[in-house]
């Protein structure tokens, strides 16, 4: 076996998983409080890497930065998170509130309208062409290795930052106040209002954590990628929500090690399976059905009893 | 919360309650035109619509029928037969599209020079919508287990798993036969022969069009036919509450394989017909964009109501057509928002002082630019004519307009969105500089990008608008969600 081929391809699919991961922790929030498929996700993921390219931008370039390199990024990841966040915010507000007590449908396709209405306000101000980040001259391109394990400053950044922010969300789930108020409702949200929570509260807040993992989540796509466009979202987000779904959608430890396994999987397809590089969509989407058929639940999800 | 005119009222049964709300439709002379609608048997109300349709190739000229009429039908055949997954059984099938691209890309394996078959048509097509059919039911099985939302993301990557397929299928080495070119890649397969039903070539625009109709009709009686039958009605029990049509001993499982299986039929058919009408199939015909597109038809229309996804058809393929040129937009665009204006602000007087206003502002907006900053107003407008010469005096045209229309449009998304969270003397004060900021917007951004991106932002507008106003679409019925 060869090995060398085996680590860099763990390498490779441990930093899109941890991208997986993120992307699809939002989905995995919104779906546990609201049971709504936030189709607009993956759209919101790319904004990010557009909002970081513009604060990169904006704080001299990549060539001539304004900061050190390590300031710049925190501020592009910064202003990704935010940025995102407020228009999580905004779209829930506008979009998916005044639906609540609609039919199921109805929020589903408001989803739909609001990833269209972002992809191409996306075109309109980006343009089509691809934006680099080249970042390069920023963080250096020399790459790091431990024994034959070889791996780049921004795949190390990803994996870190995505550690990071994960065990930073258990933390504020488990044991903030706020955190508990997103349980209760996650588990029963006519019984958590009676409560005294503010569920409304609770469901913006849900949204601003989402969306801005979904920005971190972006930027650093571009970091590892280099390149991003405007039509990025739609398949990221496609298989961040397959992430949900394999580790169990509602599942916050499951959205992570779904997150992980559809990266894996996908750079494993890539180096070792027929027309990998071509078809590595085609095995996800296999994989997606292979799990949902075996356990529709997912790995770490409950299986739902009906109440009637 | 604000109580919605279908909420039952505490204390009366839901059905009951859902009964009533029916009736009370029915009142005024909207309710008449219904009624009298509701009386007339299936053939009448296809011909309602098919008559106009018949004539207008003879009114008209090549090309119009070739870009309105040809797609306003293809949609139209597409949304029936979504309809009957998403209105009939409530399944979100988002893979619908592939159905569609599986057709056309049979067809054209059955009969172009790819691979040197001549298939007639009255051959070909069965064994199309028998194929389609076949991967419907393959793709279906799974939602067996699935519900809602998990069966909308498998469709969807399903549909995307074509696209990869279909743009790479010509390097694929298949056992026993080796390697062979399928699809052609992303050049597609061209030159696809004309339907040939025993001698009898369907080969121009106005052959294919009348195919197409007579489809439709068929179609649209078929349609009415099941939904007035015992599998239309299992349908909707299923699609109103899939529990407690299982318990009510309706084979729940059975009933979404089947209208899954029947709408990648119909879209099978569809895409066997279009596929000679573009005579070439090509993997990017068949994107999200079309799924889209069907679905805003079907949403428009309204879940469920047959008669409402023709009008959305014509509707839906129209308006973008209109929309291609700047002359034509303008008109569709103030006018909706002078509509807007219209309905939404009562009484009058407060109706002509926000128009005076909104007057005033614009006006006072262009002195103080153009005495301040001459940049702002030096550039042009498109178009002429009275309207243009007026807006040259009031809107602001800046020089390089590029860099302040896409400030301006962020700060507009921003504006439309805070806007109603003012309470209501903002909301008054700000109308004005509101819709002035919006038509800036549409005169430097929107207006020049009127080809591409525009039409599909406005779309997508419209979705989250009209899911906000009337979910159940513009003709759909009401259902009364059960707490």
């Amino acid at each position: 076996m060869n090995w060398s081929l085996f680590f860099d391809l763990t390498v490779s699919g441990l930093t899109l998983g941890s991208l997986y991961a993120l992307i699809a922790l939002g989905y995995s929030l919104v779906y546990g409080i609201l049971k709504l498929l936030n189709f607009a996700h993956g759209d919101v993921y790319m904004i990010g890497a557009f909002l970081g390219w513009y604060a990169l931008h904006a704080l001299g370039g990549p060539m001539n930065p304004t900061f050190t390199g390590a300031v710049v990024l925190l501020l592009m990841f910064v202003v990704a998170m935010l940025g995102c966040g407020v228009l999580g915010v905004a779209i829930e507000r506008f979009a998916y509130r005044p639906l609540r007590n609609a039919p199921r449908i109805a929020p589903l396709i408001s989803a739909l309208g609001v990833s269209i209405f972002l992809q191409n306000s996306a075109l309109l101000i980006f343009g089509a062409s691809f934006r680099d980040y080249n970042t390069f001259d920023l963080i250096g391109v020399k790459t790091y290795n431990i024994g034959s394990l070889f791996f780049s400053v921004p795949q190390l950044l990803t994996v870190a930052a995505a550690i990071a922010l994960m065990v930073a969300l258990t933390l504020f789930v488990a044991r903030s106040r706020l955190g508990k108020a997103m349980r209760s409702t996650s588990f029963d949200r006519e019984a958590a209002s009676m409560m005294g929570i503010d569920v409304d509260r609770v469901i913006s807040v849900t949204f601003f954590i989402g969306s801005a993992l979904a920005g971190a989540a972006g930027v650093m796509f571009a970091l590892v990628f280099g390149q991003i466009y405007h039509f990025m979202g739609f398949i990221a987000g496609l298989k961040g929500f397959t992430a949900a779904v394999i580790g169990g959608i509602g599942s916050i430890p499951g959205a992570m090690i779904g997150g992980l396994i559809v990266g894996l999987a996908e750079s494993y397809a890539t180096g070792y399976l027929p027309q990998g590089s071509t078809f590595q969509n085609l095995y996800v989407f296999a994989l997606l059905i292979l799990v949902i058929l075996i356990r529709p639940s997912g790995l770490f999800g409950r299986a739902a009893i009906t109440k009637v | 919360m604000e109580e919605r005119p279908d909420t039952p009222r505490i204390g009366v049964d839901e059905w009951v309650a859902s009964v009533e709300g029916k009736r009370e439709r029915y009142t005024g002379w909207r309710g008449a035109v219904l009624e009298r609608w509701e009386r007339l048997p299936v053939a009448a109300r296809v011909l309602v619509f098919a008559l106009p349709a018949a004539v207008f190739p003879v009114l008209s000229s090549q090309g119009n029928v070739f870009r309105y009429g040809l797609f306003t039908l293809v949609y139209a055949l597409l949304a029936l037969g979504l309809n009957i997954v998403v209105g009939f059984a409530g399944l979100l099938d988002l893979g619908y599209i592939a159905f569609f691209g599986c057709g056309a890309y049979m067809y054209a394996i059955l009969a172009s020079p790819q691979f040197g078959y001549h298939w007639q048509a009255e051959a070909a097509i069965p064994v199309v919508i028998i194929v389609t059919a076949l991967i419907g039911l393959l793709v279906g099985l799974p939602s067996r287990r699935l519900f809602g939302d998990y069966l909308a993301i498998l469709t969807l990557f399903f549909g995307q798993a074509f696209v990869i397929f279909v743009n790479n299928a010509n390097r694929i080495s298949f056992p026993f036969v080796g390697h062979t070119d399928l699809t052609g890649g992303s050049n597609g397969i061209a030159n696809i022969d004309p339907f040939n039903f025993f001698g009898f070539k369907i080969d121009t625009t106005m052959k294919q069009y009348y195919l197409l109709l007579i489809s439709v009709a068929l179609v649209l009686v078929l349609l009415a036919f099941v939904n007035e039958s015992r599998t239309g009605r299992a349908w909707r029990a299923l699609r109103e509450d899939p529990l407690a049509a299982e318990v009510m001993s309706i084979p729940v499982n059975r009933l979404k394989l089947s209208a899954f299986v029947f709408g990648a039929a119909v879209a099978g058919f569809t895409g066997a017909i279009y596929g000679t009408i573009a005579t070439a199939a090509l993997p990017g015909d068949y994107d999200v964009g079309l799924l889209i597109t069907i679905y805003a038809i079907m949403i428009l229309g309204g879940f469920g109501s047959i008669m409402g996804i023709v009008v959305g058809a014509i509707i839906v393929s129209s308006v973008p057509e209109l929309l291609r040129s700047s002359a034509n937009a303008r008109p569709l665009f103030y006018g909706a928002i002078l509509l807007a204006i219209l309905v939404k602000i009562r009484p009058w007087p407060r109706l002509a002082a926000q128009l005076a206003g909104l007057t005033a502002f614009g006006f006072a907006v262009h002195a103080i630019a153009a005495a301040a900053y001459p940049r702002l107003v030096h550039g042009e407008s498109i178009g002429s004519g009275g309207f243009t010469r007026f807006l040259d005096h009031w809107m602001l045209f800046p020089k390089d307009a590029v860099k302040i229309a896409d400030v301006a449009y962020i700060l507009m998304i921003a504006a439309i969105v805070m806007y109603p969270q003012l309470g209501r003397l903002w909301r008054a004060v700000l109308l004005p500089p509101l819709l002035y900021l919006v038509m800036f917007v549409w005169e430097n951004l929107l207006l020049v990008h009127i080809g591409g991106a525009t039409r599909l932002i406005l779309l997508g507008a419209m979705l989250v608008a009209l899911m906000n106003i009337r979910p159940q679409g513009l003709f759909g019925t009401a259902t009364v969600e059960i707490v």
